[in-house]
């Protein structure tokens, strides 16, 4: 249960908003429920709506309003690049193409080791270091990026991934 | 310039460290505000200096604060922290690397607002920021800058960070007050204006990371000082983010009033491939596309002279596209944004967004035919003026431009 491992962050996270407020805290218990079983499932929903005073059914439509929150884990990381127009103006489209070639799949695709999914998302407010993705797994999301003299190729990428997936083993 | 008012950590290092900051006069400005200044004098000189909200609105930051609700207490002051418009990058810098200039001036503010609790909104991608901000937020309680009766007086206050989930709307304000609020990010109906019933239905000031970033040299210096920089109607200096076919993309602090063409050439060291410059997007993905004329590129970057060339400078989000950019690729591009990111509150933007995309995909795979560039324009026209929040209003915007001044990119890919 979420509350006995994370009860000093549930309690930082309600101590945030007024007493009568406590449904403000549900995007970062949602986040906590993420991160411990790796996506929102049902359990989830019933857990952090009994700790908020929310219906299973509420807390269902902010988990499926917001993007960062997964209904299903289809890898143990998701591999997120910004292809929105800055982005795409520096070669993001190429990049995203040659990294999933380069791990024998389709954007969108998850690697067959279940190490990586990678597809295109929406702008990560980086486009002056582009091409650029971010990493969301079980300690968060972080952001890889290159420099406007050195920008990240597809394979230096290759080499981040490979050395999160060494890191965990 | 040569020294920088708001990417000051170019020319101090680890600024973002408090020890730092606090050498090089940090949170002197809080202190003056606190224990010299009333709340109505810490207004009157945001109102003097002339500071203009630097989200987009460009609405003078003054004035907005003293809007708040007379005698209606308790009250909030929220960071708008949601960047996610294609093209914007400068409040990730300072949030980065200048934070504790940030969290002076949402000090300051909460002061003028004699509100006890303040809220920075991060989107959720920022997650490494947020965690950064907690750690800065826990070392000023432990210094005694937040908390109770701070520095003496009987003020008290405490910031926290909210970190979002993945939603561009929620750069909306009174979306953005909804998500605080554990609701689904959709945009209010307005009014009431949240400076009346924002958070908790209580009055709330709303500012963008960069507007609450000039307060602390504001306070400290005078509004006077402030309007030194930038033009009459335009006072300061913005942070201009730079991207596209240039060959130096990136944040350029400079006096509003600069023109296009010092910001490409000077700044950014010109086009890539010394190709022509072909348009403009002056305020990121959400902009009336103007064609890049001498004309435009000598225009003064104020919020005025830009409107005068019907643009808008907005974010100063400025993203250059040289000759070889397809406008038909672009208009793509845009759509899909904005369809993925249309909350479905209301119907001309989640059908309208869902019909432009739907549209420009036909066209670029080479299926469309002459009707439907009349279709697109019709779709997009028909969203104007009916949509409840500036998303769906401004998605049109680049899409129109784009065909009105550029129609032969379009009809190139027609069958």
């Amino acid at each position: 249960m979420l509350i006995d491992k994370y009860r000093s962050q549930i309690d930082t996270a309600l101590s945030k908003y007024p007493p009568s407020q406590r449904r403000s805290a549900v995007m970062s218990l949602l986040h906590l429920a993420q991160q411990e079983y790796g996506a929102i499932s049902g359990d989830s929903l019933a857990e952090v709506g009994a700790l908020l005073g929310m219906t299973p059914t509420e807390v269902a439509s902010i988990a499926g309003f917001y993007t960062l929150y997964l209904e299903h884990r289809e890898a143990k990381r998701r591999v997120q690049i910004c292809t929105d127009l800055p982005c795409a103006l520096r070669g993001a489209d190429q990049f995203a193409e040659e990294l999933c070639a380069s791990l024998r799949i389709k954007l969108g695709e998850t690697t067959p080791d279940g190490e990586f999914m990678v597809e295109a998302v929406t702008c990560l407010a980086g486009c002056d270091r582009a091409p650029m993705f971010q990493v969301q797994d079980e300690t968060g999301i972080h952001y890889y990026e290159g420099t406007v003299d050195q920008p990240l190729t597809a394979p230096r990428a290759l080499e981040i991934l490979a050395g999160l997936k060494a890191r965990s083993t | 310039m040569t020294e920088h008012v708001l990417l000051r950590h170019r020319d101090i290092p680890d600024l973002h460290k408090l020890e730092v900051y606090l050498q090089h006069g940090g949170y002197e400005a809080f202190k003056k505000a606190v224990t010299t200044l009333t709340p109505q004098q810490v207004i009157d000189e945001v109102k003097t200096s002339g500071l203009r909200g630097r989200g987009g609105a460009g609405f003078p930051t003054g004035v907005k604060w003293s809007f708040l609700t007379k005698d209606s207490f308790p009250r909030y002051v929220v960071a708008n922290a949601d960047e996610s418009e294609p093209g914007t990058f400068k409040d990730r810098e300072l949030l980065e690397r200048n934070p504790h200039q940030f969290l002076e001036g949402v000090m300051i503010a909460a002061y003028a607002a004699q509100a006890n609790t303040a809220y920075v909104y991060l989107r959720g991608e920022f997650w490494d920021v947020a965690a950064q901000l907690d750690a800065s937020l826990m070392e000023l309680r432990q210094q005694g800058l937040l908390g109770k009766n701070l520095l003496g007086t009987q003020y008290h206050l405490d910031v926290y960070t909210h970190l979002g989930a993945g939603a561009y709307i929620c750069g909306e304000e009174s979306a953005l007050l909804e998500s605080l609020e554990g609701q689904m990010g959709q945009p209010r109906l307005k009014p009431p204006f949240p400076a009346d019933k924002g958070l908790y239905q209580k009055p709330t000031i709303i500012n963008n990371v960069e507007t609450l970033a000039n307060v602390p040299p504001i306070i400290l210096q005078g509004g006077c000082w402030y309007r030194n920089y930038g033009t009459e109607r335009s006072p300061g200096v913005k942070i201009f983010s730079l991207s596209g076919c240039v060959n130096r993309p990136g944040n350029y602090e400079l006096p509003l009033g600069a023109t296009f063409r010092h910001l490409i050439y000077e700044c950014g060291g010109g086009i890539v491939g010394n190709r022509k410059v072909k348009a403009l997007m002056p305020s990121g993905a959400s902009s009336t596309i103007v064609v890049a004329t001498e004309d435009v590129l000598d225009c003064p970057m104020d919020y005025e002279s830009v409107a005068q060339k019907g643009t808008m400078l907005g974010s100063a989000s400025v993203i250059v596209l040289d000759e070889t950019v397809d406008m038909a690729w672009l208009a793509l591009k845009i759509a899909r944004f904005f369809k993925h990111e249309s909350c479905g509150k209301c119907t001309p933007c989640r059908e309208g967004t869902y019909w432009m995309l739907h549209i420009l995909e036909h066209l670029n795979r080479g299926e469309a035919g002459r009707g439907d560039l009349d279709l697109l324009q019709g779709v997009a026209s028909q969203m104007v003026g009916r949509c409840l929040c500036p998303l769906g209003e401004f998605s049109v915007l680049p899409i129109l431009s784009s065909l009105k001044h550029f129609r032969a990119d379009f009809e190139t890919h027609i069958k």
